[in-house]
């Protein structure tokens, strides 16, 4: 059966709080999620206080205050810092979301609570192991496929068929939607999840590709499609006001156009 | 995710196992029936429910003269077909999602077909031998 509550090794157990920076006028409390592969011990919630006159309004200036005013050792991913890579994706407050485009301000009751993206292996702290989610990404080959020749110039696409891509392009793969996925949390082996579905439409749905059903025909699985049930929680997750829930009932709509 | 090959025991790269057996190129028919049925319930609830009401307080001999008008016959069994359909797609969705050993997967599904298959034959009995007044 599918595994409701955490393995034992993976259970919170206590946490270190740590000394609320001296001077500070105005500090706000984040508890963060701390793993570390090579002391043997379960996780733990750490408790920091960071200077908010000193630091940025975003969790990850919250996070990069921390590791380096308090605790070098605090793991986490970020890049671009302007939700465009989608490194520092993670859940913040209850929510999948990026750390750097999530105001520490909209965070309410009390402390920023920060916690790897649910769901998924944890390398070290807020970094989960993605190889998984990348592999299924891999899957649906995002590429363009053609067989006609290649012509001289460039692929031709219409105005309107270039809006099509719109609301699919711009997934920038933080895996926010597929881990906040309840179907993802319990057949991720076998379903590709929202966001590696979305890309799948996104390539279904280019005009330019001529591989559109044989693309269909690697998706059209009781597992690998049809686990969505619809529960929307990648809609509300997603950072970048995407749906992937519309884009794989565009994919389910698509599987029944042709059988029909 | 099956125990022969999990990370931690298996050997073959992420693609591989996200590949696996390929594509089943099924499940859309299951999807469209699942729909189909759900709308056929719908345009037959309100017949059903009224049909229902007029059964409410008769004896064998009221429900046989009402049943066994043909159109109420037939509401009844298409009422039956469709939902005795859509139970058995909706459970097997959900022991497709829940339960993950192969062994206990397999012998759900097969109980599920059998119970809905049951079900569906022991009602569509019941009405055609009270419609039929045998």
């Amino acid at each position: 059966m599918v595994e409701f509550a955490l393995p034992k090794n993976s259970k919170i157990t206590g946490g270190k709080t740590w000394p609320k920076p001296a001077g500070a006028t105005d500090v706000r409390e984040f508890r963060v999620y701390r793993w570390n592969p090579d002391d043997g011990k379960n996780p733990s919630v750490d408790t920091y206080y960071v200077d908010t006159h000193d630091c940025g309004p975003m969790v990850l200036d919250g996070l990069i205050w921390i590791k380096n005013h308090i605790d070098p050792s605090l793991t986490f991913r970020r890049s671009c810092r302007e939700g465009v890579c989608g490194s520092c994706a993670m859940n913040i407050d209850g929510q999948n979301t990026l750390a750097c485009t999530r105001s520490m301000h909209d965070v309410k009751d009390g402390a920023v609570k920060i916690n790897p993206l649910p769901h998924q292996p944890v390398v070290k702290d807020l970094v989960p192991d993605l190889t998984n989610f990348y592999a299924q990404y891999a899957s649906v080959e995002p590429w363009l496929k053609t067989t006609s020749p290649t012509p001289q110039k460039e692929w031709r696409q219409s105005h309107e068929d270039r809006e099509k891509l719109d609301g699919l392009y711009e997934c920038i793969l933080c895996a926010c939607c597929s881990t906040s996925c309840p179907s993802y949390w319990w057949n991720s082996d076998r379903y590709l999840g929202p966001a590696a579905l979305l890309q799948a439409n996104r390539w279904v749905s280019d005009s330019r590709d001529e591989a559109t059903g044989e693309r269909l025909d690697n998706l059209e699985d009781p597992f690998r499609l049809y686990r969505c049930h619809t529960i929307m929680n990648c809609a509300k997750a997603c950072p970048k006001g995407l749906n992937p829930a519309e884009a794989i009932a565009e994919l389910k709509l698509k599987m029944v156009e042709r059988q029909i | 995710m099956s125990t022969a090959d999990t990370p931690k025991r298996s050997m073959r790269t992420p693609l591989g196992r996200v590949r696996n057996l390929g594509a089943a190129h099924s499940g859309t028919s299951d999807f469209w029936r699942q729909r189909l049925t759900a709308v056929a319930m719908v345009l037959l609830m309100i017949p059903v429910l009224v049909i229902i009401m007029m059964l409410l307080g008769r004896n064998q001999a009221g429900a046989k003269q009402i049943l066994g008008s043909l159109p109420v016959a037939i509401i009844m069994l298409l009422f039956i077909i469709a939902s005795a359909w859509h139970m058995k797609i909706g459970m097997q969705v959900v022991i497709e999602d829940y339960v993950h050993n192969e062994k206990l997967k397999l012998v759900s599904i097969m109980a599920n077909n059998f119970f809905s298959i049951a079900v569906a034959l022991a009602s569509i009995y019941a009405i055609l031998q009270l419609s039929s007044g045998v």
